[in-house]
């Protein structure tokens, strides 16, 4: 298990090069100056040279990368040129709101798509089945904002349940902090659990068809309980597949859905910042994120080998 | 598919003559694709789906009751009755003419960047694979490097620096999607440039553009068009989270994502101007979703019944 996790470190190595080289010529790729793009025309010329001579922008483009490089080494990521503090302490304020969105839209989608897929795929072809398909049709194709709206308009104009917008810490308000969670972690938990119940259908039911499954039958076990002891087990690994593959969804709907609920998270810095056109910020907060999804695949990767023992001494 | 292909594979290089015989082979292949997608349940409604989206989209200017753009400061917010069907919105626009000028951009950045991807990522994918060595190692490790972001996240970041406009979420949205490609047809071309076919052409001295033209891009071709049937309806609903955020076709132009944006905050007093063109980027992207499936089950014989 050291080894594989060595070796997948060190694979990840040119990745995460390449990944730098690229977040750094993104403030290259702005058509025109960097610098009259990020600051407005009746900013003060010198304001903008200091800007320039700040970020390296009158250094040729080497030069840039390695100075950018080395201050990355040491873990400086910049500055935000709006409030001029490091990117580091941008990220770090808003982190906790987005860890606990990602925390309870993955409870919800668990909660969710576990019953649905088992019955979707134990009671084939019946109503049951074709509510979870239906289910998992509708929520794969149902973009993100507008179930967000549906939400709003459903549980906080008509019904008047839930608050539609803002942002109080679980861990410190308690319930009013939960309730203002609730329809975005639903918002981003349906989604994902539309893509769980079809996966952990399809699998199951390959499951099923498998040998081991006639010999538990054979044997006189009640149909649960070869569900539950032969097949639930095996068709397991396709979902931690999918749900490491949609991990990247799922950060993409967190920055809609932080954007939506106006949630003060990662997701919602990351919209300002292009909005600000903040470069530095944007620049250090895709980097973070991009190494964040680095190693939650690897992650992934290495929980495959834990679940699945022939993955591991491939 | 192989057998038609595998045959002219051999014999083109050295005369002309197996080529028209080839041809009949090909099309009464098309044809079975054909019979195939349209034997699945759903495939022709998702065909039905695609072209009403397609000929509202090129009919827009003719059967577009109102001028998108036209404000009408006295009929703000107006409820859908006869002179406006789907009703009006926070400045008097006619929401049934802005949601038809918006099929045409979901369509346009839908189809264009997924086109865009086919095309850099089947010409990088098959470089990679036909070259192999460091070419292939930089060529797959960059789009290891792209498929490091977050899909969403990344064209946020290249629509911010590449400018706001369908042009640049095409742009950004055909670099998120090229990996994809490139890694399907490299490994197509691995395993097609060990079949016996191209070794063949090889020996009669077809030179490398040939073989990789003639011999393993027209057998690689299934599975990246089934990617791309599936990945346009991904690519417009990607158009319209963008449009949703800001980027995208700026005001006062048309797009689903933007329109629904705008009338977020009249979710109260008018929800029709949420209503339509998110009911229309649904049912496109339901339809788009069948017709993909339509195209994989035809196309793969492994999924055939």
């Amino acid at each position: 298990m050291g080894r594989l996790v060595f070796r997948r470190l060190l694979a990840t190595i040119p990745v995460l090069v390449l990944v730098t080289a690229g977040v750094f010529a993104l403030i290259h790729l702005t058509p025109g100056d960097p610098i009259d793009v990020m600051m407005a025309e009746s900013v003060d010329d010198s304001v903008k040279a200091n800007l320039r001579r700040e970020l390296g922008l009158d250094q040729p483009i080497y030069v840039q990368y390695a100075t950018w490089m080395r201050r990355l080494l040491r873990g400086d990521l910049g500055r935000s040129i709006r409030n001029g503090e490091p990117v580091i302490e941008n990220v770090s304020r808003r982190i906790r709101p987005s860890l606990q969105l990602a925390a309870l839209a993955m409870a919800v989608s668990l909660l969710l798509a576990t019953p649905l897929g088992i019955l979707s795929a134990a009671r084939r072809n019946t109503s049951v089945d074709r509510v979870g398909t239906t289910f998992a049709l509708f929520g794969i194709c149902m973009p993100n904002f507008l179930l967000a709206l549906l939400l709003i308009f459903c549980f906080g104009v008509k019904l008047r349940w839930l608050p539609i917008s803002g942002y109080l810490d679980p861990l410190e308000d308690g319930w009013p902090g939960l309730r203002s969670l609730i329809l975005p972690a639903l918002t981003l938990g349906l989604a994902l659990a539309a893509v769980v119940t079809r996966t952990l259908r399809s699998s199951m039911l390959e499951a099923l068809g498998e040998d081991y499954v006639r010999t538990a039958r054979a044997k006189g076990l009640s149909e649960w309980s070869v569900i539950r002891g032969h097949v639930l087990k095996n068709a397991l690994i396709p979902v931690v597949t999918v749900l490491g593959l949609q991990l990247g969804t799922l950060i993409g709907g967190a920055v809609i859905t932080e954007y939506v609920f106006a949630l003060p998270g990662v997701g919602r810095l990351v919209v300002d910042a292009v909005f600000a056109r903040d470069y530095p910020l944007v620049q250090g907060v895709v980097l973070l994120i991009a190494i964040g999804f680095i190693l939650s695949n690897l992650a992934v990767d290495l929980l495959y080998g834990w679940i699945d023992p022939r993955i591991r001494y491939r | 598919m192989a057998g038609s292909i595998r045959g002219s594979g051999i014999a083109e290089p050295a005369t002309a003559v197996a080529r028209p015989s080839l041809r009949p082979a090909v099309r009464g292949r098309r044809w079975e694709i054909l019979r195939q997608a349209a034997r699945t349940r759903l495939g022709p409604l998702g065909v039905l789906v695609m072209l009403l989206a397609v000929t509202v989209a090129l009919l827009a200017p003719v059967i577009s009751p109102y001028d998108p753009l036209k404000q009408d400061l006295g009929h703000t917010l107006g409820r859908p009755d006869r002179a406006h069907l789907m009703g009006t919105d926070n400045v008097g626009r006619d929401v049934l003419s802005r949601m038809i000028w918006g099929t045409r951009v979901s369509l346009l950045a839908g189809f264009g960047s997924v086109a865009l991807a086919m095309i850099a990522g089947g010409i990088l994918g098959l470089l990679a694979g036909y070259a192999g060595g460091q070419t292939d190692g930089f060529v797959m490790r960059l789009m290891d490097a792209v498929l490091s972001f977050p899909p969403l996240v990344l064209a946020l970041a290249l629509g911010a620096v590449l400018g706001a406009g369908l042009g640049g979420v095409v742009i950004a949205l055909g670099v998120v999607y090229t990996p994809t490609f490139a890694r399907l047809m490299r490994g197509q071309v691995l395993t097609i440039t060990t079949r016996e076919y191209v070794e063949a052409a090889r020996a009669l001295g077809a030179p490398g553009w040939r073989v990789a033209w003639h011999h393993v891009l027209p057998n690689a071709a299934a599975p990246i068009v089934i990617q791309a049937s599936l990945s346009v309806a991904f690519a417009i609903l990607a158009e319209a989270s963008l449009s949703f955020l800001g980027l995208g076709v700026q005001p006062p132009g048309a797009s689903w994502g933007s329109m629904i944006n705008a009338g977020r905050g009249y979710l109260q007093q008018a929800p029709w101007i949420v209503f339509w063109p998110g009911a229309a980027l649904f049912v496109t992207v339901v339809g788009l979703n069948f017709v993909g499936d339509a195209v994989r089950d035809a196309l793969d014989p492994r999924l055939r019944k």
